[in-house]
């Protein structure tokens, strides 16, 4: 984990006023980083907003990072007006990430609008996955579908408005694909996204007995398990997000 | 050029300059060790612990306010046991800088039983927090001048080493409570701990907060922190840890003026770690700049 000011390579706008994916330079976080990590940064060096954001890393390249994220409130609005050049105060590479699937494991991802985002660099550390999960509200939140290509699986989509795929929840999804994956092999469910979706997602797999990690989302202070604000009930007592996650065995949530 | 001198006192306890990671924002010290060299700073308090371990109260625990942190953590921790055997020794053994360990109990006779366990440890002190508004109790031993005198009293008659008492800010005149501790033996005061606030969501119609109430923290008290170092400093002759929304030097410098012998960081580590070396270089450069050279000339040399 490190402090570092690091560069913007690019801000780019995806869907007006939305969604926006932002390239860091940052060689020593780049290289640590891990699937399910998050970086904790800094919109302005001003103290409004006061204190930092998370956001999941979207994906590595070379000597950058990327993360994807909506404008969902002041912070985040800041940032998205953040030019190229600029330089930002990012914390990171922080959090547990996602354990990686054993070789003899059916691979899963269930992503939920920006959610997708983790998803997106796990893909990249993955040898195979035999499907791609992705929901959203309509046809403008399905992101990242770009980044799985190298999988070359198959990728399902749901909306909740019927604008792209099929019309419905992702967990809809994922409960029509369990009973078809005839498989003697284990199957290992990665799931990021709002915590309904996350819960429901944690019924199917505990249905399916498919081991499910779940990456949760927190109003984190610190990142780094000082403050013990971001905590979370599970069935071992209350757990840091920042700092035992954000990635946890969905089992192991009070949901 | 001229050496520019940081150092400071608190009673016995000599800092090689006057930033005190605040209890509680810097957790047990591991937290941070990759962003923060606790050689970098005077003093660390380290996060409150209490005989037993506790979970904490239920989330959300912490809501952004403007320029402020709420927080209803409760005193989450792992119990002096734990504390003792896993966290204490690494920080003492990996640095020289001045260790100051934070205890709350329920009752007196934890506060005693936690004192009669840091006695033999190579501490540089321990500090009372009599001030913390999230333990669900109404009133605070901090809010009570009686109390706060009864609770030092005891703990004195109990411990050398050096005792710090955290004062509540959540009080009518936080002078009066200061005086009680230094009449009953406290060697240093820690002002000021959070203010008592509530966070309200209007959609929901509910408290922001699991807890309901919580502590006001950040740049959002800190003239309300200055003017109670201000009053305390009136007061009494202790030495004072300064704290309440500093996050850059010139606040650092205000406490100082106003009174304080050190500043105590809290909040702002959150935001910036680097925070530390950051102030402390500004501190050098001021110094330089007014010509004083040491920074105890500045000790409340607030012109009034």
């Amino acid at each position: 984990m490190l402090q570092v000011k690091a560069r913007i390579i690019e801000n780019k706008e995806l869907l007006p006023e939305t969604y926006y994916r932002l390239s860091l330079k940052t060689p020593p976080i780049a290289r640590l980083a891990k699937p399910g990590q998050f970086v904790h940064l800094r919109v302005n060096e001003k103290i409004f907003p006061l204190l930092r954001r998370p956001f999941s890393i979207h994906s590595v390249h070379k000597e950058n990072i990327q993360i994807l994220y909506k404008v969902t409130g002041a912070g985040t609005g800041i940032l998205s007006r953040r030019k190229k050049d600029e330089l930002l105060d990012v914390i990171g590479p922080l959090g547990n990430g996602y354990r990686l699937p054993d070789k003899r494991t059916k691979v899963i991802l269930v992503a939920g609008g920006a959610g997708v985002a983790s998803l997106c660099f796990l893909s990249q550390r993955l040898a195979s996955c035999p499907a791609v999960l992705i929901g959203g509200r309509s046809k403008r939140d399905i992101l990242g579908r770009d980044k799985f290509k190298r999988l070359k699986t198959k990728i399902k989509i749901s909306t909740e408005d019927g604008s792209l795929g099929k019309k419905g929840l992702v967990t809809d999804l994922l409960q029509e694909l369990l009973p078809t994956l005839h498989s003697p092999l284990p199957t290992v469910i990665y799931a990021c996204g709002p915590m309904k979706m996350l819960k429901e997602t944690a019924k199917i797999a505990e249905r399916h007995r498919a081991l499910c990690y779940v990456s949760l989302e927190e109003f984190i202070v610190c990142g780094v398990g000082a403050c013990q604000g971001c905590a979370v009930r599970t069935k071992n007592g209350y757990k840091r997000v920042c700092k035992d996650g954000p990635v946890f065995d969905s089992k192991e949530i009070i949901w | 050029m001229k050496k520019i001198n940081l150092k400071t006192n608190l009673g016995r306890i000599s800092l090689k300059n006057p930033i005190v990671l605040a209890s509680g924002c810097f957790g047990y010290g591991d937290e941070y060790k990759d962003l923060i060299s606790l050689d970098d700073v005077g003093a660390v308090v380290t996060k409150t612990i209490t005989l037993k371990p506790k979970a904490g109260n239920p989330p959300p625990r912490v809501v952004e306010t403007a320029s402020g942190i709420l927080n209803s953590i409760g005193l989450a921790n792992v119990g002096a046991e734990v504390f003792l055997k896993e966290k204490l020794p690494g920080l003492l053994k990996k640095f020289s800088t001045p260790v100051i360990v934070s205890i709350a109990g329920e009752t007196r006779d934890e506060y005693l039983k936690l004192i009669s366990l840091l006695n033999r440890k190579k501490i540089a002190g321990i500090e009372l927090n009599i001030s913390c508004p999230n333990v669900g109790k109404d009133l605070t031993i901090g809010q009570d001048e009686v109390e706060t005198f009864g609770l030092v009293k005891a703990v004195r008659k109990k411990t050398n080493l050096p005792l710090l008492v955290k004062l509540s800010p959540n009080v009518t005149d936080i002078g009066k409570i200061a005086k009680s501790a230094e009449k009953a033996g406290a060697d240093i005061l820690s002002l000021v701990n959070t203010f008592s606030a509530i966070g309200i969501d209007a959609e929901t119609g509910r408290a922001k907060l699991g807890g309901v109430l919580g502590g006001l923290s950040g740049p959002a008290i800190k003239p309300i922190a200055l003017r109670m170092v201000w009053q305390v400093r009136k007061t009494t002759s202790l030495p004072i840890i300064g704290m309440g929304g500093i996050a850059n030097t010139s606040d650092a410098l205000e406490f100082i003026i106003t009174g304080a012998n050190a500043i105590g960081l809290g909040s702002a580590i959150f935001i910036n770690p680097d925070l530390c070396r950051e102030i402390i270089a500004g501190l050098k450069r001021y110094l330089s700049r007014k010509r004083i050279y040491n920074l105890d000339k500045l000790v409340g040399s607030l012109i009034v």
